[in-house]
């Protein structure tokens, strides 16, 4: 391997992460030249064919665009409809919308922390082979991330794609009774999520801490899931329903999603670091101690640590979950009666990747004539690029499978949610 | 999976246009995933791991529909290097909700979500695996359940039919113990003439089935469609039901376009 020769590296189709990606770079005199995430999943076209379609379909629709965070789009959905049309929910039918949220955070968090990510810190290629060697480990994750997915069978129905939530409320409602024995398993996964704290705080993070424009809904009660402001660490203070004056969203040849950009300043990075840095005050004293323990300070910088800080907020939405069944008092009826009209609806939602915003323009009989949703991911697309860009030049040195997994890892700091973008990842290194 | 052999049989797992949530059934067996890695070898399943081992494989799960020329060649690959090839969930078996644009024109479409139309590349339609391959088998539903996916691994890897039932959701809606929801309600429900496979759970949840798994075997749809026309359902209200998850499937296809040119 010459300094001096261009060398590219290819990773065609990047595993460890939901959808289809992949990443070239290329590099000269050991400086980047171009680095390019590239998404190639095929496009799906959620927002056209959400024309025409009635506001009470889009729970049940828009589900559909990921697999694993389904929730996050049926939340959205239903807050924008209930927004459009004026409908204001009771706090105990709210409470249950923010249990089922508790669930999915749970399943999502487990799956990336142990299957996903995991592994590459401790040098596995997959959670399979590690639990070969820490079966006790997996077991654990595996376990944990079932009572997510029971959370949110027992309210949604199924695990993936749910059926229960409404715009309005919920179609059938939970009796108190229901939560019996899933309690008790949440009492274990309280547990179950200290481990999980005391684990990941346990690898190896390198010195990495990153300039970031962090932007995440912020909630004046409580840390947020589906209300609240869009706030950063750099002024940005808005209403939902202001996103799309702020943001744009681009359409770049290399990919098949489209970045999303703040008008102003570019760039910016939402997901569980920026949830975490902008509202760690709103944590129990509890989460708190629990994340100061493991070494963090108040606000996160270093995106390898996103593996801890989801391992945090995975105990939050234990003790929050718990929080919400002890105190659970059945809703006087399961849903709204919503009547239709002429109106446009915002709802803008903390995907466990981060901010999902959703618009809904409808006809006077409900039927949705416009639609524009922005995932998370195609909104980290620049930060993980910069971050790629930042990365290279401190693992320069080391040989080409070692600077392929290297920035396998970076990119899956992310928990890219590639199907959710296209609505990615393969890693080409090119050297000269 | 009481497979017996010195050699264990490689699966992979593949994906087209879709949502991961399939596959995701897989990572989803929280209380067999390890046991079931440990009698078969996971050889190709990006989703869950870096390491690829080289086919043939015994087993290829196909989750998502063909929507590009690449993936129209990519699949025949796929089938090539494949003893048994097992398609799971809607987009694979039907084409899926993204065969909503096989109603209207793509570049349409392409026009409402990109700025840049050039480039993007994408096929009239959104069509099932079979249209393209031969498939062994087809799993249903949006999502498949976790449980008819081991039994079909199984199943497959000791040489013998699996067992699925084809009748309609009406058969497990009565065996749970639901209250007809068409019935009793009123509510427009796709049960009678949908693939059973998900227990019934929307009318356990007092809404109609909206089609997750599609058409069970000989669907009376014409009989349906006039049971909801007499409930009051408006004509674009009868091509909206069944527009939705299994669209293309070929006798929801047709009844819509009925109606729609009715």
């Amino acid at each position: 391997m010459s300094k001096s020769k261009t060398k590219i590296i290819n990773v065609d189709y990047l595993a460890r992460v939901e959808g289809e990606g992949s990443l070239y770079l290329k590099i000269k005199d050991d400086k980047v030249q171009d680095i390019k995430f590239k998404i190639f999943e095929p496009p799906r076209f959620f927002e056209a064919f959400l024309r025409d379609r009635h506001f009470s379909e889009a729970p049940d629709i828009t589900a559909r665009i990921c697999g694993i965070c389904p929730i996050a789009y049926q939340m959205g959905a239903v807050h924008a409809m209930e927004n459009a049309l004026g409908v204001s929910l009771d706090n105990n039918l709210r409470e249950l919308r923010r249990l089922i949220y508790c669930g999915e955070w749970i399943e999502s968090h487990v799956l990336h922390v142990y299957m996903l990510h995991a592994p590459d810190f401790l040098g596995y290629q997959d959670a399979i082979q590690l639990a070969k060697d820490h079966p006790d480990v997996v077991n654990e994750g595996l376990r944990l991330k079932k009572i997510g997915n029971e959370l949110v069978t027992l309210l949604g129905g199924r695990e993936i794609h749910p059926i229960n939530v409404k715009v309005g409320g919920f179609y059938k409602l939970p009796t108190k009774n229901d939560f019996r024995s899933l309690l008790e398993n949440l009492k274990w996964a309280q547990t179950a999520a200290h481990s999980m704290i005391k684990l990941t705080s346990s690898l190896e993070f390198p010195d990495f801490e990153q300039d970031y424009e962090f932007v995440a809904l912020r909630h004046p009660d409580e840390y947020p899931f589906n209300e609240g402001r869009l706030v950063s660490n750099k002024g940005l203070d808005i209403d939902v329903a202001d996103f799309e004056k702020h943001f744009e969203e681009e359409h770049v040849e290399h990919s098949t999603s489209l970045h999303c950009k703040l008008k102003e300043r570019g760039k910016y990075k939402v997901g569980p670091l920026a949830r975490y840095s902008l509202n760690f005050d709103k944590f129990s004293p509890e989460v708190q101690k629990a994340a100061k323990d493991a070494g963090l300070k108040e606000e996160c910088y270093n995106p390898f640590k996103s593996i801890l800080v989801r391992s945090v907020e995975t105990l939050h939405a234990v003790n929050e979950a718990i929080r919400i069944i002890e105190n659970y008092e059945e809703p006087k009826t399961p849903y709204v009666e919503i009547n239709p009209k002429a109106s446009v609806g915002y709802g803008c939602t903390e995907a466990p990747r981060g901010i999902c915003y959703h618009r809904y323009n409808l006809d006077s009989k409900g039927l949705i004539t416009d639609a524009n949703i922005v995932p998370p991911t195609s909104q980290n697309q620049k930060s993980i690029e910069s971050d790629l860009r930042a990365l290279i030049p401190t693992i320069i040195d080391l040989p080409d499978e070692e600077i392929t997994w290297k920035c396998e890892q970076a990119i899956r700091n992310y928990d890219p949610c590639i199907s959710c973008s296209c609505h990615f990842l393969k890693v080409t290194i090119d050297r000269e | 999976m009481p497979f017996n052999s010195s050699r264990k049989p490689k699966l992979a797992v593949w994906k087209f246009a879709s949502c991961d949530g399939c596959q995701l059934s897989l990572l989803d067996c929280e209380d067999t995933l390890l046991a079931i890695a440990d009698s078969i070898q996971i050889a190709s399943f990006p989703e869950a791991t870096r390491a690829v081992i080289r086919g043939p494989y015994e087993i290829s799960l196909v989750e998502g529909s063909i929507t590009s020329a690449h993936d129209a060649e990519r699949i025949h690959k796929i089938r090539r290097l494949s003893k048994t090839l097992i398609t799971i969930g809607a987009c694979a078996t039907s084409g899926g909700i993204q065969a909503l644009k096989n109603f209207k024109d793509v570049n349409d479409f392409i026009n409402i979500v990109y700025a840049n139309p050039d480039y993007i590349s994408s096929l009239n339609n959104s069509t099932p695996i079979s249209d393209h391959v031969k498939v062994d088998f087809e799993l249903r539903g949006c999502p498949i359940n976790k449980n008819a996916l081991v039994e079909v691994c199984n199943a497959y890897l000791n040489r013998r039919k699996p067992n699925i039932p084809t009748y309609s959701v009406c058969m497990e809606c009565k065996r749970r113990g639901n209250i007809c929801v068409m019935v009793s309600k009123g509510i427009p429900c796709l049960g009678p003439v949908t693939h059973a496979g998900c227990d019934a759970i929307c009318p356990a949840y007092n809404r109609g089935c909206y089609s997750c798994f599609g058409p069970s075997e000989d669907p009376n749809v014409k009989s349906l469609s006039n049971q909801f026309e007499e409930m009051g359902m408006s004509k674009d209200e009868l091509i909206r039901i069944y527009r939705g998850i299994n669209a293309n499937a070929e006798e929801f296809k047709n009844e819509s376009i009925f109606h729609e040119q009715k």
